[in-house]
């Protein structure tokens, strides 16, 4: 297929996506990195260029520092648990024969398009608020004392937020891994006389196995970085600072430039951990 | 017009060598079959002449000029792919036009030529179809068609009728040869059916692993195999190649003899044995036959209708002048 | 190989697979119905539902909302932008890696997805910085190439995928007939690889309509998208609860209509084709 005249003009026709994504990733990167051994707070006027590892022994023995990795990992892990099972059920609901199935599918997937501000005001106003929020009046109506959800439980709160947005995600990716099965292997596991949960336990599940560490991978990466969500409920309080959010406010509220990229670079090795993992699993696919 | 030569041509991909260094010329107007076994380098080499892949080494010359660094667009030929590769999205007349629009011709000279190209090939109420909407034979046509309204100095084709089915490619292959004899330009003609091969061909080509193993007339590769790999390639069902005992009574290592030139004889001959499995045609009885000490059946052709059947006992004589004998290194002894 | 199922059990999964996605519907239907409501209707206790008077009054409050149409006029360009920007510069690299693979083309392409997995918290500062440094903090063009390069992994990889479906011997085909890369490219790749561009396109117009990390952190007023508007509402009280929902229909109604039609490429786009 290949000559080297087409080799040369692919490589001209690669050469400019290369580029962008390397300046992209090199330059503030490495401008992050500089900082993070400085001690930097603009406001302040302080400037000084080389202070070893400080920021990150201050950034890492905070225990903001502490509380943010406590509610990032509570947060993700708990969207993620919500999301897989949830996913799970529905793309086993969703594969079973039933009248207007393309609606069905259409309505389980609306969250997703919604932008992040908007489900977050639509909850956060809609639902969640003590005085007119929906769940407040469900309370009423089932004789409780109203639920003031966000300050009582801001990062519940966050996470049903987020997981409702995500679950289509994970519907639908394991719908398509459950409709890859063959129906033909369920039903030589039922000839053998398998019941409903070991065909579910022995067969579906091991099936869907990868298609759950990806939904894992991708969704970790994404959730990580949950920004808006925040942004818009509780703007960081009532112990809701994940991570992202911590190093957000070092750097462009508090302005200590040094430390919150301290805590940037801490972030990247972070996502970069899951990256490696998925990465393996995208590469072995791309061989085929 | 369309000569072609090769001088000591290959071709590596990384460290394997797919063609090692080859020599070959191509006479204007020749229709040649590239021939030989799956993977042996068939395709690379029709496409190292296209210009599709670069030599690794050697020169290429179309007419007498270098072409080894022209782009396939400047060595003026035109290639028929196995998957016909038409654009899917325009019409027959777009596919057909297309090399025309890219040489930048006027639109009544392209008018012209692909009326007259949609003449010659029956494609004339299809040009406003897609190719979608075409069966395979069709889409033959269109793909020959779009070779053809270029003029090309040569025409590459690789197994082309190798997607259709057996009565479609029969007919196929008299339209392509007479297209041969109306156009009198080059055709290069790759396929590893050795049947295509000698009902079509000037020349054939044998190949083997890159290896130009005999160049010659059908007939000369009929009659004169150079070597055994030659022999037992060239000609249908194959030639019986025997060792031991009976090449050792004539002087060789290898002799071959051909399943027509095996006569079935009431007694005596110089094989007799048993019929395993006894194919009738009609005009032609194949039978496989089972000689004691022989590992392989023995393949015998007579023609007509002979009544003999699975399990009976034959006598096989071969026709004295028709025994081919090859040496140790299985080289042709004359 | 599906047995005839009794209709019974088929009317019974039915409503419960509709009971459960209305469920998850349900904050947007309510949003929907809500932006039809006067405010006073809107936090009426107890919840109405249907019975009330339809008005259209909240859209065309919002409407008139001095800043509505300059953010809704600032999510189509930078949308739209950045997506045409990305499929500029994707097209030639997708072209190459699938129908010139080399040896370190599977590596590029997994760097490529790589970069999509920085954490936008580990390049803030110093983007705000070169952004002002530019002077193009809070720009139309700013959102627009940060958008593209966020984006752009995933419309290389997607490009890739779609272009590795067209047979190669076509192409061949197109330079045996004469046509230069440039012609190769316009006249027959192009037109072939139409769904797939086609697709790629709007899921990278649906992930940038959404994406609000950048599009919050580096406007202010004059760039500001629908994202940032809409995050202007987030004071406490509860008596406009019918203009937020009508905003939110306006700011979200195209992307549900773009996303329903793109479920498929969804899968295909955000999971690497580690999924099948
Ligand atoms: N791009 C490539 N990279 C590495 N090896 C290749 C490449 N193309 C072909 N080969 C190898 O070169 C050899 C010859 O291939 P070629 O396609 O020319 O065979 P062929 O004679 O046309 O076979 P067939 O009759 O099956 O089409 C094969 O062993 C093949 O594996
Ligand atoms: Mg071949």
């Amino acid at each position: 297929m290949a000559t080297q005249h087409s080799r040369s003009a692919a490589r001209l026709m690669i050469a400019p996506a290369v580029f962008v994504l390397l300046v992209w990733m090199l330059i503030p990167l490495c401008m992050t990195l500089y900082f993070s051994f400085a001690d930097y707070r603009p406001m302040r006027a302080t400037f000084e260029p080389w202070i070893g590892f400080d920021n990150y022994v201050s950034f890492v023995t905070s225990s903001s520092f502490t509380n943010s990795v406590i509610t990032t990992l509570q947060m993700v892990g708990g969207i993620l648990c919500i999301t897989i099972a949830g996913g799970i059920a529905l793309a086993l609901l969703l594969d079973q024969p039933i009248f207007g199935q393309g609606v069905v599918r259409i309505l389980v997937i609306a969250p997703f398009f919604v932008m992040p501000t908007v489900s977050a005001l639509v909850w956060k106003n809609m639902f969640f608020n003590v005085d007119n929020g929906l769940f407040s009046y469900l309370y009423k109506a089932l004789g409780l004392q109203p639920y003031d959800f966000l300050s009582q439980a801001p990062v519940f709160s966050i996470v049903v937020i987020v997981a409702w947005q995500w679950l289509p995600f994970a519907t639908l990716i394991l719908l398509t891994a459950v409709q890859s099965l063959s129906s033909e292997q369920l039903e030589a596991a039922e000839m053998d006389g398998a019941p409903g949960w070991a065909r579910f336990w022995y067969i579906i599940l091991p099936h869907l196995s990868r298609a759950i560490t990806v939904v894992i991978l991708i969704q970790t990466i994404f959730l990580l970085s949950v920004f808006a969500e925040i942004f818009v409920t509780t703007n960081g309080a009532f112990g809701t600072r994940t991570l992202t959010y911590l190093v957000y406010q070092r750097v462009l509220e508090s302005q200590n430039i040094g430390l919150g990229s301290a805590g940037g670079i801490i972030a990247v090795i972070l996502a970069n951990i899951v990256a490696i993992f998925l990465m393996r699993i995208v590469g072995k696919n791309l061989d085929n | 017009m369309g000569r072609i030569t090769l001088e000591n041509v290959q071709k590596r991909f990384g460290e394997v060598e797919v063609i090692p260094p080859l020599n070959l010329t191509i006479e204007d107007g020749e229709f040649v079959v590239f021939v030989g076994p799956s993977g042996c380098g068939k395709s690379t080499l029709l496409r190292l002449i296209a210009g599709l892949e670069d030599v690794s080494g050697g020169e290429i010359r179309i007419d007498g000029r270098p072409a080894t660094d022209l782009p396939p667009a400047k060595r003026g030929l035109a290639m028929v792919f196995q998957s016909y590769a038409l654009y899917p999205h325009m019409s027959v007349r777009k596919n057909i036009a297309f090399p025309l629009k890219m040489a930048g011709m006027d639109q009544a000279e392209q008018d012209r030529r692909i009326a007259k190209a949609a003449e010659a090939l029956n494609l004339t109420d299809y040009l406003d179809r897609r190719p979608g909407q075409l069966s395979g034979g069709q889409r033959q046509r269109v793909a020959i068609g779009r070779a053809i309204v270029r003029e090309p100095a040569a025409f590459l084709f690789d197994e082309p009728l190798s997607n259709l089915d057996a009565a479609l490619r029969v007919g196929m292959r008299m339209e392509i040869s007479e297209l041969h004899t109306t156009l009198a330009t080059t055709m290069i003609y790759v396929t590893h059916d050795q049947v295509e091969a000698m009902t079509m061909a000037d020349k054939i080509v044998v190949l083997r692993a890159g290896n130009i193993e005999q160049v010659g007339t059908p007939l000369d590769l009929y009659r004169e195999p150079r070597n055994v790999f030659v022999a037992g390639f060239i000609g249908s069902p194959k030639m019986n190649l025997l060792e031991g005992e009976h090449a050792r009574a004539h002087g060789c290592k290898t002799i071959g003899i051909r399943p027509e030139h095996l006569d079935v004889v009431d007694s005596g001959g110089t094989f007799t044995g048993k019929i395993g499995v006894a194919e009738h045609l009609g005009s032609d009885t194949f039978f496989h036959v089972h000689i004691p000490g022989m590992a392989e059946p023995m393949t015998v052709r007579a023609s007509g209708e002979v009544g003999l059947r699975h399990g009976d006992p034959i006598h096989l004589a071969p026709q004295a002048d028709k025994i081919h004998r090859f040496d140790d290194k299985g080289l042709r002894i004359s | 190989m599906a047995r005839a199922i009794t209709t019974r059990k088929k009317v019974m999964w039915t409503a419960l697979s509709w009971g459960i996605g209305l469920l998850i519907f349900f904050p947007i239907l309510w949003t929907f119905l809500t932006s039809f409501k006067t405010e006073a209707t809107a936090i009426a206790d107890p919840p109405v539902w249907f019975a009330f008077d339809w008005t259209l009054e909240n859209y065309r409050a919002v409407q008139e909302r001095s800043n509505y149409p300059l953010a809704l006029t600032n999510s189509i360009i930078i949308a739209v932008g950045s997506t045409i920007l990305g499929i500029a510069i994707a097209v030639p690299a997708a072209w190459a890696m699938a129908f010139v693979p080399g040896r370190r083309t599977k590596d590029v392409l997994l760097w490529m997805l790589s970069t999509k997995m920085l954490p936008a918290v580990g390049v803030l500062y110093p983007l705000v910085l070169l952004a002002k440094w530019l002077g193009v903090m809070d720009s139309r063009i700013l959102l627009i190439v940060v958008l593209m390069l966020i984006n752009l992994p995933i419309i290389v990889w997607m490009l890739y995928t779609y272009f590795r479906e067209i047979p190669g011997e076509i192409l061949e085909a197109a330079r045996m007939d004469g046509a230069s890369l440039r012609n190769e490219i316009i006249y027959v790749l192009t037109p072939m690889a139409i769904p797939g561009i086609a697709s790629t396109i709007l899921l990278n117009i649906i992930l940038a309509w959404n994406e609000a990390f950048w599009t919050i952190l580096l406007t202010t007023v004059d760039a500001a998208p629908l994202t940032k508007f809409i995050a202007s509402f987030s004071a406490p009280e509860g008596l406009f609860y019918a203009k937020l929902s009508a905003a939110s229909m306006m700011a979200i109604a195209p992307i549900l209509v773009m996303g329903w039609f793109s479920q498929k490429q969804l899968v295909r786009g955000l999971t690497f084709g580690a999924v099948k």
